[in-house]
């Protein structure tokens, strides 16, 4: 059977992935936003054959391409230690899993490493239209590939269109378009590529402030501010929107996430949305360090209903509801899961060893019913849950992933803003008139990459300790290898990518000092 | 379409795909092969300029054909992708370093404030060169030697050595097929100069270095060659699925698939005549000979490892623990849907031919690099 791994293995495994994860992470967001935003400049330069926005085009480009070398450099990591990290992951749902990542190699980054080529050294080689096209498959191609990745990522988070095999002791796909157009995949899709947009615009207008604020390239950094407000605000409105889809989707699926980044314990009918929250440094249960009470909140009342199923007195259930069970609202105790769980993991054991001892006919006895519905629906729904003993790990840090989502939700809000009050003073003509909003602007930079990593943290600590939900625990995917070996790894590759991420950091910030090539 | 072929088929048909971007992928390692010749075909900064602008437009199909190629391999044989990315973990984590510090190198070699100097970034770019070569080519020589692994009855890999995979360079047969790979780069990024850079200086010196290695290439390459045919090998009882060991197992393929052996031979005339034709007749176009050559070549490999009846990741641990292109497949619903995004695949290659021809229509000169825009 499946056996689970040692504690530290499997924090080192996590620790890796998370490491080159929020690298990667780091430069994709921009890379989505930007490859757009150059690429609306470069439609004004072909519409209007003006050399000041190819100049303009240019420059953005350049800081692109510094951004994009390292996350490609990152990238390939990432895809190849779902196999080196997470090898049982990998054959237990490798049937479904490896599809996306295949597609998006065919489809999207050929489409991208072929265009980007064009983009960046075909200026004098094709047409402009060409050349225009080239630069928007480009962005196209960067999207896409999020879609695939993402599209993987939410079918952890849901798993569908799949059912479990005892002969090969895996899911297998049943519906290619469930797992494709799952809600989960596409709000994902929709709502970290327009993050990305958002990060991109205000990247975009923080460099142009700084330009206004030193007083140089007045011109490029007013047209790139327009482009990037307007760009900004429509992503923004729309990252909002599909943020609050997001949410309720979580609710439905996973509510001990959706508890977790509320940080609500005792469920509720008309629950309170808690817009701003302090936990207090005591543990307030002994069993799990990851329960902790609020020092100090500010709520909206009945918010937090309506905001997971569209009802201002529905029942929010919390996370003691669904540890302890809420007989009246329906939610089974963990520790009855846990049970089921159990029994679907000891009957594929009896299968397993049933086949071995080439017992055929109990072989297919067990089989029949393992793959039957109602064995389905009452035990195999609930395999994952076998593998606890105790109901209280299936919480996750509930702090950290209250903290992260606050802050993602409050930054996306604040972004808004700055696009407003950025569309409203350039329009004005007083942008570069004032100074604390040009600072505002340039601090905002950070602020962005903030908020991006706080929503992969909600993401994919909220939904611990399930690498696939409520089917494969983290613990069960991990690779069997030595701890120490991922240790070395992870310092390798800590140092190795704090080396490269100054290099970029480095060149970059020189970059914008030397500006665009007049 | 594809729903009315069996499972067997379509297995042979992921087979047959994963063979081609393998194929594609040596091939184009001539990136690889061009950035180890730096110092001994660039003297001069405007030579090794040159040099790096004509690598640097082409890198990323080299690393996009890699990616590609793992995710082709996760979806349709995904317990390879367990069982080799998890158990050989030092060797492909070797392999990934090598291509996470080229994907930087020629953006940055010569930016400002680069912090590490260019120097260190040409290092780079030799190093993936050196590595990203030599252990691919080793690792798939396990392909045809065997690996050290045993899997349990829920497919969960145990690896028996602690070396995690660098035990395959033990066994010379495997260093020879990574040395083979590595003077192959060296002799297609060599033929590569020759194609596209209009640049005296750099031509003859890319001319000796195609000499040069081809010699080493050929020994190991004949060497890894003669050897695998006089060896024993992996072979698989089709109605069983146990595998047992066949002597001659190799040649047995190469005579039993007439079609893959003309492919393998017209692969290596095709080499062969690119090298020949580029030293002693002057031609300019012996990159696309040669290249052309290597894809027949890996591609018909690759299929005398997993076709007819043959284990195509052993493991020489516990014989019957090998992967065979039936046991390590995705499903029959998963290999059909796929199949239909393989349709893609043609479309795909078209228009990446034809706009690598439109940004190759002209040779590379230096003059040229001092009116781009964007330059490594």
């Amino acid at each position: 059977m499946i056996e689970i791994a040692d504690v530290s293995l499997v924090d080192w495994s996590r620790a890796q992935f998370a490491l080159t994860a929020m690298y990667h992470w780091i430069f994709v967001p921009l890379t989505l936003g930007i490859t757009i935003i150059i690429a609306f400049m470069e439609t004004l330069y072909v519409k209007t054959g003006k050399e000041e926005w190819k100049k303009i085009t240019k420059f953005w480009m350049t800081l692109f391409g510094i951004n994009f070398a390292i996350g490609v450099a990152t990238g390939i990591i990432l895809e190849f230690e779902f196999g080196t990290n997470w090898s049982n992951y990998s054959w237990f749902v490798g049937d479904i899993f490896g599809a996306p990542l295949a597609i998006e190699g065919i489809l999207a980054f050929f489409m991208e490493s072929t265009f980007i080529a064009i983009m960046f050294f075909g200026w004098n080689k094709v047409s402009k239209k060409t050349h225009l096209l080239a630069t928007w498959l480009t962005a196209i191609g960067a999207n896409l590939s999020a879609l695939w990745i993402l599209v993987a990522n939410g079918w952890m988070q849901k798993p569908v269109g799949m059912t479990f095999n005892p002969e090969t002791a895996r899911n297998e796909m049943n519906n290619f378009w469930e797992v494709l157009f799952s809600q989960t995949a596409v709000d994902k899709w929709l709502h970290a590529t327009s993050s990305g947009f958002v990060l991109a615009a205000v990247f975009v207008i923080g460099i142009s402030a700084w330009y206004l604020l030193k007083k140089r390239e007045v011109l490029l950094a007013k047209k790139s501010i327009l482009v990037a407000a307007v760009f900004g605000l429509i992503s923004s409105v729309y990252l909002i929107m599909t943020g609050d889809n997001s949410t309720r989707t979580i609710a439905n699926d996973q509510p001990m996430k959706f508890a977790a980044l509320e940080g609500l314990y005792n469920g509720s009918e008309g629950a309170g949305l808690v817009a701003v929250g302090l936990f207090s440094t005591s543990e307030t249960d002994p069993n799990n360090e990851n329960l902790k009470d609020f020092s100090m909140k500010l709520e909206i009342p009945n918010f937090l209903s309506y905001m997971a199923f569209l009802d201002w007195n529905a029942f929010v259930p919390g996370i003691h509801d669904l540890i302890d069970g809420n007989e009246k609202y329906g939610y089974m105790p963990a520790s009855e899961k846990i049970e089921r769980g159990r029994v679907a993991i000891q009957k594929l054991g009896e299968f397993k060893e049933a086949k071995k001892a080439g017992n055929t006919q109990l072989a297919n006895t067990l089989k029949t019913e393992l793959t039957s519905e109602s064995f389905q629906n009452n035990y195999f729904k609930y395999f994952g849950y076998g593998y606890f003993e105790n109901p209280q790990d299936l919480v996750p840090n509930v702090p950290l992933t209250f903290y992260s989502f606050h802050t993602m939700v409050g930054l996306g809000f604040f972004f808004v803003l700055l696009f407003v009050l950025s569309i409203i003073y350039i329009v004005k003509g007083t942008f570069d008139k004032k100074r604390w909003f040009m600072r505002l602007a340039v601090i905002s930079i950070p602020l962005a990459y903030v908020a991006s990593q706080s929503g992969w943290i909600v993401a994919e600590l909220g939904r611990q300790p399930w690498v696939v939900q409520d089917l494969m625990p983290t613990m069960a995917a991990v690779t069997r290898i030595s701890a120490g070996s991922v240790q070395t790894t992870f310092w390798l590759f800590a140092v190795l990518f704090t080396v490269l991420l100054i290099a970029e950091l480095k060149i970059m910030f020189r970059q914008i000092k030397i500006g665009p090539k007049h | 379409m594809f729903e009315n072929l069996s499972h067997l088929a379509l297995q042979h048909y992921w087979w047959v795909l994963v063979s081609i971007l393998a194929a594609l992928f040596v091939f184009l390692t001539f990136v690889q092969g061009g950035q180890t010749l730096l110092y001994s075909v660039g003297k001069t900064e405007g030579e090794k300029t040159i040099i790096l602008n004509t690598l640097g437009r082409k890198w990323e199909f080299t690393f996009t054909t890699l990616v590609t190629f793992g995710g082709a391999f996760f979806a349709s044989f995904p317990l390879f992708y367990s069982t080799s990315f998890g158990g050989a973990y030092w060797v492909w984590l070797a392999i990934l370093a090598a291509f996470v510090i080229q994907a930087v190198a020629y953006e940055y070699r010569k930016k400002p404030a680069n912090f590490l100097g260019a120097k260190t970034f040409e290092i780079f770019l030799v190093l993936n060169g050196l590595l990203g070569t030599i252990l691919i080519g080793t690792a798939v020589g396990t392909f045809f030697n065997g690996a050290m692994f045993s899997l349990n009855d829920m497919n969960q890999v145990d690896w028996q050595t602690p070396y995690r995979g660098l035990e395959a360079v033990l066994t010379f047969h495997n260093v020879a097929l990574g040395l083979a790979v590595f003077f192959l780069a060296r002799v297609l990024g060599a033929l590569y100069f020759i194609f596209t850079v209009e640049h005296e200086t750099i031509v003859a010196r890319s001319k000796k270095q195609l000499l040069y290695n081809t010699i080493p290439f050929l020994v190991f390459f004949l060497y890894f060659l003669i050897w695998l045919l006089l060896k024993e090998g992996f072979a698989v009882n089709p109605e069983s699925g146990e595998v047992f060991m066949e002597k001659y197992k190799y040649l047995h393929n190469v005579l039993q698939m007439p079609l893959n052996s003309v492919i393998l031979l017209v692969g290596i005339a095709g080499v062969l005549w690119g090298i020949i034709s580029t030293l002693f007749m002057n031609s300019g176009k012996g990159f696309w000979f040669a290249g052309t050559g290597t894809v027949f070549t890996v591609f018909a490999l690759f299929l005398l490892a997993g076709f007819n009846n043959t284990a195509f990741y052993p493991s020489v641990y516990d014989l019957q623990s090998s992967l065979t292109i039936q046991n390590a497949s995705s499903s029959k619903f998963t290999l059909t849907a796929m199949s239909y995004v393989s349709l893609m695949i043609p479309f795909v290659l078209a228009y990446i031919v034809y706009f690598w021809r439109v940004m190759n229509r002209k040779k590379i000169t230096e003059e040229e690099m001092q009116e781009e825009s964007h330059v490594y």
